[in-house]
């Protein structure tokens, strides 16, 4: 007999939220602190009854902030429940009633109560002037949030919700208000803050103006005027990237799948490249290439004896850097596709008489589509996110994500302006994400169904294999030119004027020394070399977590919203990180969430950039685990969380550490977002190298990037060898796992391969 | 030594209907039963019957959509899976790969608030009660089909859950395997008492297995009854064929005295128990094995042209055409001669045809 635990007076989840919301609205200090909360120095600056750290309660019996003051009772509801079982009508009504009111109670106070007294209009003059006012919140705040969130998905997990799974409908409550505060929030307030003008009133024929600018529109370039809007700028570089790095991630593929090509894993390896380089490093080592003292720019004017120009800077070097830096990210989405197109459809193909090159173009070709959309789509929107490419190589041609920057950081601060641009960013890459969904349709493109299926991929047609043959190889020496390129200009004096070999570059940003404290980190970029670590490593985990409890909602249970829910979360992977960036400073600058400046917008910021890439892995490997394994669980006396922590995520593992360290690496590599979000204090290592570019110290900027994409080289390889010892025990157990009668199929064993890659 | 006892409950269905999602046809359709403790009861019929949904409902891990679930006289309705005392054994064992065998016998224990070392002896005695005793430390990837399929036993019986589920248990198996093991299956259900669901496509298993099969079609009940009442005496068309084969007449009813029913069937008058018909228009179905195959003209007797016959070792199969169709007999006298055109009769037994509805 299952033994139940006796049922106790009150539901130990609302003992627990109900405790939870206490200890923020009495204990904790209701705003946020200019110290650490955990340094405990708040105690010591008038707590509790100082207005600064003082916590809900005290404001409130002091006669502060009496707005609070309904909260405590609320609080306290809950406790009405005593005696009652989750069964009682009263139990589920009650909680939902409870967390409903608190919930929409709490945004309203803190959305509607500002800096500067009432921030809408109507409360004025309901309440009259308020001539009180509050800053961000803080822990307390937050706590009572969370208490009042999750009592309201406890009462409808009472009600039947999702069969009346706790833990279920606390993930999806939890998983949809982080969402909507960190992406749907943000990008809302930029819209709205692209209606306010200079003066801070809302207008839209000024938006409109702003809207439809030529700066921003204009086709003078086509009729001879010196240059075209910012916008058909990035739309034209964002197509011809997409474009050619679909071209050349098919190539790469049917190379490594359908030419009988053997270094095929020296291919997969050059792919980890990219993905462990800030894409703006392409940038420079085009400089020092082909730059205006670039060595083969150069040789080249020296050679036909013309003066060197500047060629490179602007659309032709941009559009050579970004077609580096994301090809290897087309190609993984291509991989997956090109291989999995079964083989016996070719081969019934050529068994009804059609010869190779029909065959490609009939079949294979039209299977691959997904994969030829998903490319497209990654590409377009590196490239329209892509911000460190453009800043060190635009040179005149301007793209929206620089001069989106430059409203923001420029000579006056433009929010206006930059939202506007954001938007129209944003237009663009959601249009693509749409464009694709419409494109791919309805029709199904699945061909592998089940085990067995054998058969090899056709090889191309002769003439077809030799061309993909040259320009992959020509794209291969390039690539090595590149990262030759690189390593070796971090040791060169002053590149175009002194080629002389110096450790220079590397002791001025990574010196050591000793003091009287121990160790001395000297050199300039320790500082953020060392908060780029550890962000990197505070968010990574983060990052996995959120993304593998999304994608387990999204394959393992059924709920009211899952469609809307699933596109919503799709939907933060077409927003591209200056979009985020943007939208981050508009609406975490002021209260009710204040962060700008803190390392937690930073964590923040990685954390919702990179969610896509832990839920497209977490899907990947979930969809290949059986769901009878978490059924048999579930019957067997577990309940949902224990059957996710002791079954799931067991079986996860290769794909929870792929996210992990993807975070990782991203979060080091990333630019676009953090440029606007870093501090003086938390300044990271990305910006740090743009800001060197920007001075002109190219060497000390190339240092710093081979440093990195070393560091980075060291992570990559750890985890290959931590997922790659794993398979091999899993194997050597049992000869080949494919013929024994398991429920997780091969794939999950195989390293799950990265969905998205690069900073942007 | 713990000892698996069993812990056996009823289970009651009270007009259970089930909709899944956005779908106007109902899975399960305003469904009653009711499963005695300590039975084997097995839900028999087509894909899509709507027997595996039944068997989930039971299980919680579907909801009802309307209607009342008991078990052991406490409404279940609204209890998720992880709170009901039930155990299911999964088509496909659904054993968790990364745990041992005994890890995965000793999971559900683990929830049941039972100690360290009660769940080691229990776990220990499951094993021994499917003769696994010495694979508790292989992984569930070095058993075989067979193996795996006793763990997963294993792993459900020893939490001595109120009622124990199968679903499609024998399915991976190949076929000599598969009637040892549900042997065996229905060896341990008797010795520990247990109720079990069971749920199987396969007539010869549900047959062999069962105490009562329900059969279902198109997400109602077609009929409940033991083994012997739904081969002798299927009460509509749809379960005569489903289990075994049966040959359907249209005949004529012509009166009803009480319980027997004087029947009509071209030259043939037969005596059957009544079963509820009116005089009038009226279904028969008889199995082959219970047809007679005779002399032309003999009296009472269907009249026809024998059109094949084949011989299979271990007796005659006859395909006779008669003014109601061709008519299939099996007849273990595989000495007499026939030869295709001859004429015959077809002689219906006392026992043996039933009247049935449509």
């Amino acid at each position: 007999m299952r033994v139940r635990t006796a049922t106790s007076a009150l539901h130990p989840t609302v003992v627990l939220w109900t405790a939870v919301g206490l200890v923020g609205y009495a204990l904790l200090p209701w705003y946020g602190l200019d110290s650490n909360l955990f340094t405990l120095s708040w105690l010591l600056d008038g707590y509790p009854l100082d207005d600064d750290v003082a916590p809900a309660l005290f404001l409130v019996l002091q006669g502060d902030k009496l707005w609070l003051a309904p909260i405590g009772p609320l609080l306290l509801a809950p406790l009405l429940l005593w005696g009652r079982r989750k069964s009682d009508p009263f139990f589920g009504y009650l909680l939902i009633a409870v967390g409903a009111t608190g919930v929409a109670y709490f945004l309203l106070q803190g959305f509607g109560i500002g800096l500067r007294g009432f921030q809408w209009q109507w409360l004025t003059s309901l309440f009259g002037e308020l001539d009180d006012r509050q800053f961000g919140m803080g822990w307390g705040a937050l706590l009572v949030g969370c208490a009042f969130l999750f009592l309201f998905t406890l009462g409808l997990a009472a009600r039947g919700a999702v069969a009346g799974d706790e833990f279920v409908a606390a993930s999806i409550g939890f998983v949809v208000a982080v969402v909507a505060i960190f992406i749907f929030m943000p990008i809302s307030q930029m819209l709205g803050s692209a209606l306010l003008t200079q003066e801070g009133d809302y207008s839209l024929p000024v938006f409109l103006a702003k809207l439809s600018s030529d700066r921003l529109w204009s086709l003078g370039c086509l009729t001879g005027g010196p240059r075209c809007g910012v916008a058909w700028n990035s739309l034209l570089l964002a197509v011809l990237v997409g474009v050619t790095t679909t071209a050349l991630g098919l190539v790469f593929a049917l190379v490594v799948t359908r030419t009988g090509f053997r270094y095929g894993a020296l291919l997969r390896a050059l792919t980890v490249l990219p993905i462990i380089t800030p894409p703006f490093v392409i940038g420079l080592a085009i400089i020092l290439l082909f730059g205006l003292s670039g060595a083969i720019n150069l040789g080249f004017a020296e050679l036909i004896g013309v003066q060197p120009t500047r060629w490179v800077y602007g659309l032709p070097g941009l559009l050579i850097a970004q077609v580096l830096a994301f090809t290897p990210i087309a190609f993984l989405a291509m991989i997956g596709v090109v291989e999995g197109v079964s083989p016996s459809m070719e081969e019934a193909a050529q068994t009804l008489r059609a010869n190779r090159w029909q065959t490609f173009i009939t079949v294979s070709l039209p299977l691959m589509r997904p994969g030829l959309a998903n490319a497209f789509l990654l590409g377009f929107i590196e490239s329209m996110a892509d911000f460190g490419n453009p800043l060190v190589l635009g040179g005149n041609f301007d793209v929206l994500s620089t001069e989106i920057f430059f409203a923001i950081v420029g000579a006056q601060y433009e929010q206006a302006q930059a939202a506007i641009l954001a938007l129209v960013l944003l237009f663009f890459t959601l249009g693509a994400f749409y464009a694709q969904r419409f494109w791919l349709g309805k029709k199904s493109y699945t061909t592998v169904s089940g085990k067995g299926d054998a058969g090899v991929h056709p090889h191309l047609p002769a003439m077809l294999r030799n061309v993909v043959f040259a320009v992959a190889a020509v794209w291969t020496l390039f690539t090595l030119l590149i990262y030759v390129t690189i390593f070796y200009g971090s040791f060169v004096k002053l590149w175009g004027v002194d080629f002389s070999l110096t450790f220079e570059h590397y002791v001025t940003a990574f010196s050591i020394g000793w003091n009287e404290f121990g160790i001395h980190w000297r050199g300039s970029a320790w500082s953020s070399f060392w908060t780029t670590m550890e962000i990197a490593m505070i968010s990574a985990p983060l990052t996995a977590a959120i993304g593998l409890l999304t994608a387990y909602l999204l394959v393992r249970q059924d709920f009211a919203g899952k469609d809307t829910f699933e596109f919503a979360t799709m939907l933060s992977f077409a927003i591209p990180g200056t979009v985020i960036g943007v939208s981050y400073v508009i609406a975490f600058n002021v209260p009710p969430i204040e962060l700008t400046g803190t390392g937690i917008i930073l964590v923040l910021s990685f954390i919702f950039r990179n969610m896509p890439v832990g839920v497209r892995a977490g899907v990947a490997s979930m969809s290949q685990i059986d769901r009878s394994l978490d059924e048999s669980s579930l019957t067997l006396g577990a309940n949902s969380w224990q059957t996710f922590r002791k079954v799931v995520l067991p079986l996860l593992r290769p794909a929870i550490l792929a996210a992990l360290v993807y975070s990782f690496v991203r979060a080091m590599t990333a630019i676009s977002a953090i440029i606007f979000l870093v501090s003086a204090q938390y300044d990271m290592s990305t910006s740090y190298i743009v800001g060197r570019v920007e001075n002109n110290e190219y060497g000390v900027a190339i240092a710093y990037s081979a440093v990195l994409i070393g560091v980075m080289l060291a992570v990559i390889g750890l985890m290959q060898f931590a997922v790659g010892s794993r398979m091999i025990g899993r194997r050597g157990l049992d000869g080949d796992l494919a013929q024994s009668r398991t429920n997780v199929s091969q794939a999950v064993v195989a390293r799950p391969q990265p969905a998205i890659s690069g900073g942007g | 030594m713990a000892e698996i006892r069993g812990n056996a409950a009823s289970v009651e269905f009270r007009n259970v209907t089930k909709i899944y999602g956005k779908s106007k046809a109902p899975a399960v359709n305003d469904i009653s039963l009711f499963i005695e403790a300590g039975k084997l009861v097995t839900l028999l019929g087509p894909s899509g019957c709507g027997k595996t949904t039944t068997l989930r409902m039971i299980a919680g891990l579907e909801m009802v959509t309307s209607g009342q679930i008991l078990i052991g006289g406490a409404d279940v309705t609204r209890l998720p899976a992880t709170d009901r005392d039930v155990s299911m054994v999964f088509q496909s064992y659904a054993l968790f790969p990364h745990m041992t065998v005994t890890q995965n016998v000793e999971y559900g224990l683990g929830f049941s608030g039972f100690g360290r070392k009660e769940t080691g002896e229990r776990a220990r005695a499951g094993l021994e009660l499917v003769g696994l005793s010495n694979f508790g430390d292989r992984l569930p990837s070095q058993l075989s089909g067979g193996q795996q399929q006793r763990v997963a036993v294993a792993r459900a019986l020893v939490l001595e859950p109120q009622v124990l589920l199968f679903d499609e248990p024998l399915s991976n198996l190949d076929a000599k395997l598969r009637r040892r093991v549900r042997e065996e299956i229905r060896e341990i259900q008797q010795k520990l008492g247990l109720t079990v669901v069971y749920v199987t496509h396969d007539q010869e298993e549900a047959l062999a297995v069962s105490d009562r099969i329900i059969v279902m079609n198109n997400a109602v009940i077609a009929q409940d009854g033991t083994p012997r009442d739904l081969y002798e005496q299927p009460a509509n068309a749809f379960v005569a064929d489903f289990i075994g084969e049966a040959n359907m007449f249209q005949c004529e009813v012509v009166s009803v005295e009480g319980d027997s029913a004087t029947v009509h069937l071209g030259p043939a008058v037969l005596k059957l128990p009544a079963r509820g018909r009116k005089p009038g228009p009226a279904k028969l179905a008889a199995r082959p094995s219970r047809l007679e195959i005779g002399e032309p003209n003999a009296p009472g007797a269907l009249p026809g042209t024998l059109e094949k016959v084949t011989y299979v070792g271990s007796h005659l199969e006859f395909v006779i055409a008669t003014e109601f169709g061709e008519v299939f007999v099996v007849s273990p006298d595989v000495d007499t001669a026939f030869g295709a055109g001859q004429p015959v009769s077809i002689g219906f037994p006392k026992r043996g045809p039933v009247l049935i509805t449509d």
